[in-house]
C-alpha cells in the first residue's frame, strides 16, 4: 500500500510518514499542492491523505486534480477545522467515514487505510 | 378595584429603563392620555356647542310663539267683548232716539221696552230714565227706585256736562259703561247709560236712559275662550278689582293679586311672576270706552311642559351619546396604544433575539476557530508522542523502560482529552450554524449534558435521562433544539440547590404525531402569579443578578419556530416541569425535504 500525505504542517506529515513506515506502509509526504501534483506524475499511490485546508488550494480541489491524473486513487480527508461546510463537502466527495478530525489516533487511521485499501 | 387591576392595560405601568436601541419609541402613558384628550375634545366640543345653541334657539322660538299666540287670543277676545258691549250701547241709543220724551216717561211704555230688550238681547234686568236734575223719573224693574237721585254720581256728571262746542257729538261721548257692582239684587251686573243730547240747550230735553246688564253673558264669553296652559281669562277694572270670575285669582269684586298693567292702546303681552311666585304670561288689553281691562293669564310652566319634556329627552340622548363616545374613545385609544405597546415590545424582543442569535453565532465561530488552531499543534504533539512510542515499541531499545512508556502514554492520553474538548467545541459550533436536518434526540441531550457534566458533578446534581430507543430520528432544527435544551438545563441548574435532581424524559404521544419532552427539576419552583408571565420577554426575578429575562422567552420563541408548544407546571418548593410537544412531521409538512439530511 502506497500512501501520499499532503499537509502544510511538515512536522505533522513527516512524523506521520515515519510512523506509517514503521507499520509497513510506504508513505511519501509533501507540503503543498504543486509538490503533490508533481509527485503523482512520477509515482503511483493507492491512497492520498489530504488536509482540507491547504495553502493556495483546498483539499477538495486537489482531490479532483489528482483523480484526473490517477483515476482509481482513493482519498481520506483530514482536517483540524470540522466546520459544517467542510464536513458536507468532504462527505459528498469520499463518504462520511473518510473524513477525520485532527488529532487522529494512529490505530484509527490504520484501520481506515486498511478498510479503504480492501475495497 | 380588582376588576380594574385585572383589566388594566400593562402599558400604563410600563417603566422603560432600557436605553439606546432597546428603549421604547414612545411614552405610552402620555400617548394614551393625549389621544384620549384630543379625540374627546374633537368629538365632544362640537356636540356640546351644537346642543347648547340648539337648545337656546328652540327655546326662544317656542317662547316667542307662545307670546304671539297669547297676543292673538287677547286681541280676538277684545274684539268680541267690544262688539258685545257696543251692541248693548247701540240698542239703548236706538231706544232713546226712537222714543219720544213722553213715551219714555210713560211707565207702561218703559216696561214694554224692558221686555222687548230682554226678548232680543237677554240679560237686562232694569231700565230707568233720569231727568236733567239727576232724578230717576221713570223705572222698570224689580225694585222701587223711582225718584232716586243720581246727580252726585261720577257717571252722571260725566254724561251731563254741557259744553256747547264739543257737545256730545258721538255715541262714545254720550254713553257710559260702569264698573261691575252688586246693587240691591246682590248679583253682579253693570250699568249702561245713554244720554239724549240736545244741542239747542233746552234743559228738560237733556235726559238719560239707564239699564242694568247681568254679567253672565260676559263671563260666558270669557269662559269659552280656549286658554291653553291652565290659563285664565277675566276682566278687571282700572283699580284692579276683578269684574268677571277668574279661576285662579279670585271671584267677582275681589282685589286681583296681579298688578294692574300699564295703559296701552294695543294688545300687550308681558311675563311676570304671580302672587304665588309662578311664572306667568299675561296678555292684556284696555277695552276702549269701558273701565275694563281684559286679562289673559297663562302658566308658563304648563305651556313649556311639552318643551321641557322634549328638552329632557334631548338631554338624556346627549348624556347617552357622551357616555358612548367616551367609552368608545377610551376603548379605541386603549386598544391602539396597547397594540403599539405590544408591537414595540415585540420589536425590542426581536432586537434582543437577533442579538442573542448573533452572540451564539460569534461564540460558534470563535470556538470553531480556537478548536481548529489548537487541533493542528495538538495533532503534531500527538504524532510526535506517537512516534516516540512507536520507536520504543518497534525498536525494543527502550522497551524495558516502563517509566518512559508511561510518560508517553500520559502525553497521548492528555492529547486525546484535549481532542475530545475541541471536538465538542466544533460540534457545538457546527450545530449553531446548521439548519434543518435529521436529528437524534438522545444525541442532542447527550451533547448538551456533556457541557454541564462538570458542574453537575461539583454540585452533586443527579441527572436522569429517560429517552427510549424507540424515539425515531426526526427532521428538525438541531441548533435550535440544542439551544432549547441548553436554556432549560441552565434554568434548572439555577433553580436547584446542590444535590438536586434533574430529569429529562420523552415519549411519543398516543397519536404518533407528537414527541413530548419533559424537563423537570426539584428546585425552588415558580409562584403562581409569575407563571403567566414567565415566557414574556424581560420578565425576570433575577434582575439584580444580571438576568435579562430573555432566556425563557427565547426558548419559547425557539420552540414555536420549530413548530412546537411549551408549557410549564410549577409549585413553589417542589420544583418546575417544562413540557415541550414537538410535531414529528413539522418540517416534512412544510415541504423542507430538500434540507440537507446529513445527520
Amino acid at each position: 500500500m502506497r500512501v501520499l500525505l499532503v499537509d502544510d504542517e511538515e512536522e505533522l506529515v513527516s512524523t506521520l510518514a515515519e510512523r506509517l513506515a514503521m507499520r509497513g506502509i510506504t508513505a511519501s509526504w509533501v507540503t503543498g499542492y504543486r509538490a503533490a501534483l508533481d509527485i503523482v506524475e512520477h509515482e503511483p499511490f493507492d491512497i492520498a491523505l489530504l488536509d482540507v485546508r491547504l495553502p493556495e488550494m483546498n483539499g477538495l480541489e486537489l482531490k479532483r486534480l489528482l483523480e484526473v491524473k490517477r483515476p482509481g486513487m482513493k482519498f481520506i480527508f483530514l482536517t483540524g477545522h470540522g466546520s459544517e461546510e467542510d464536513f458536507n463537502a468532504c462527505s459528498a466527495e469520499s463518504g462520511r467515514d473518510y473524513y477525520l478530525i485532527k488529532p487522529v489516533q494512529i490505530e484509527v487511521l490504520m484501520a481506515k487505510l486498511n478498510e479503504i485499501f480492501q475495497q | 378595584m380588582m376588576f380594574f387591576k385585572r383589566y388594566k392595560p400593562r402599558f400604563l405601568d410600563y417603566n422603560d429603563q432600557a436605553s439606546g436601541l432597546y428603549k421604547s419609541l414612545f411614552n405610552f402613558r402620555l400617548l394614551w392620555k393625549q389621544s384620549i384628550a384630543i379625540t374627546l375634545a374633537v368629538a365632544l366640543l362640537p356636540l356640546l356647542v351644537l346642543a347648547v345653541i340648539d337648545y337656546n334657539i328652540s327655546k326662544q322660538a317656542i317662547e316667542s310663539e307662545l307670546l304671539l299666540r297669547t297676543a292673538r287670543l287677547v286681541s280676538n277676545a277684545r274684539r268680541t267683548l267690544t262688539s258685545y258691549l257696543d251692541e248693548r250701547k247701540f240698542a239703548l241709543n236706538f231706544l232713546i232716539l226712537d222714543n219720544t220724551y213722553d213715551q219714555l216717561f210713560d211707565e207702561q211704555r218703559l216696561k214694554q221696552l224692558l221686555e222687548n230688550l230682554k226678548s232680543g238681547l237677554g240679560e237686562w234686568s232694569e231700565l230707568g230714565v233720569i231727568d236733567h236734575n239727576g232724578i230717576q223719573r221713570n223705572y222698570a224693574g224689580p225694585y222701587q227706585l223711582k225718584g232716586a237721585n243720581y246727580s252726585e254720581q261720577a257717571w252722571y256728571k260725566k254724561l251731563s256736562y254741557t259744553d256747547p262746542d264739543t257737545y256730545h257729538d258721538n255715541i262714545a261721548m254720550r254713553s257710559n259703561i260702569s264698573d261691575v257692582l252688586l246693587g240691591f239684587r246682590n248679583t253682579p251686573h253693570l250699568v249702561i247709560s245713554v244720554l239724549h243730547s240736545n244741542p239747542i240747550g233746552l234743559d228738560w230735553l237733556h235726559y238719560i236712559l239707564r239699564a242694568s246688564l247681568d254679567i253672565d253673558r260676559l263671563s260666558e264669553i270669557l269662559a269659552q275662550l280656549e286658554v291653553s296652559g291652565d290659563g285664565d281669562a277675566f276682566l278687571i277694572n282700572h283699580q284692579g278689582t276683578i269684574q268677571t270670575p277668574s279661576r285662579h285669582y279670585g271671584g267677582v269684586l275681589e282685589k286681583s293679586p296681579l298688578t294692574v298693567p300699564a295703559f296701552s292702546e294695543r294688545t300687550q303681552v308681558i311675563e311676570e311672576s304671580d302672587h304665588l311666585g309662578h311664572k306667568v304670561i299675561i296678555g292684556y288689553a284696555y277695552i276702549t270706552g269701558t273701565p275694563f281691562i281684559l286679562m289673559v293669564v297663562k302658566q308658563k310652566q304648563n305651556l313649556m311642559k311639552a318643551w321641557y319634556d322634549t328638552g329632557a329627552k334631548i338631554f338624556i340622548f346627549l348624556i347617552g351619546s357622551i357616555l358612548v363616545i367616551v367609552a368608545v374613545v377610551f376603548g379605541i385609544s386603549t386598544y391602539l396604544v396597547n397594540s403599539i405597546y405590544q408591537a414595540d415590545q415585540k420589536r425590542v424582543a426581536t432586537l434582543h433575539q437577533v442579538e442573542y442569535a448573533n452572540k451564539m453565532a460569534s461564540i460558534g465561530r470563535l470556538s470553531a476557530g480556537v478548536a481548529h488552531e489548537i487541533n493542528n499543534p495538538l495533532a503534531i504533539i500527538n504524532e510526535k508522542a506517537g512516534l516516540i512510542k512507536d520507536l520504543f515499541t518497534f525498536r525494543q531499545e527502550y522497551a524495558a523502560d516502563s517509566r518512559l512508556i508511561g510518560l508517553v502514554d500520559s502525553i497521548i492520553n492528555s492529547v486525546e482529552r484535549c481532542a475530545t474538548i475541541t471536538r465538542q467545541l466544533l460540534n457545538f459550533a457546527r450545530n449553531i450554524q446548521v439548519s434543518v436536518q435529521k436529528v437524534n434526540l438522545q444525541q442532542i441531550v447527550h451533547d448538551v449534558l456533556e457541557f454541564q457534566a462538570k458542574e453537575a458533578g461539583y454540585r452533586s446534581i443527579t441527572i436522569v435521562v429517560d429517552i427510549p430507543d424507540e424515539i425515531p430520528e426526526f427532521v428538525s432544527d438541531r441548533g435550535k433544539l440544542q439551544q432549547i435544551f441548553i436554556n432549560l438545563v441552565n434554568n434548572a441548574f439555577a433553580a436547584m440547590q446542590d444535590g438536586g435532581k434533574l430529569e429529562i424524559s420523552s415519549r411519543i404521544n398516543r397519536d404518533n404525531q407528537t414527541l413530548v419532552i419533559t424537563v423537570s427539576d426539584n428546585g425552588c419552583g415558580i409562584p403562581q402569579e409569575n407563571i403567566e408571565k414567565i415566557f414574556e420577554p424581560f420578565f425576570t426575578t433575577k434582575s439584580g443578578s444580571g438576568g435579562t429575562g430573555l432566556g425563557l422567552s427565547i426558548t419559547y420563541g425557539l420552540v414555536k419556530e420549530i413548530g412546537g408548544i411549551i408549557d410549564i407546571k410549577s409549585a413553589v418548593g417542589t420544583g418546575t416541569t417544562f413540557v415541550i410537544a414537538l410535531p414529528l412531521e413539522h418540517y416534512a409538512k412544510k415541504g423542507e425535504t430538500d434540507a440537507r439530511l446529513t445527520g
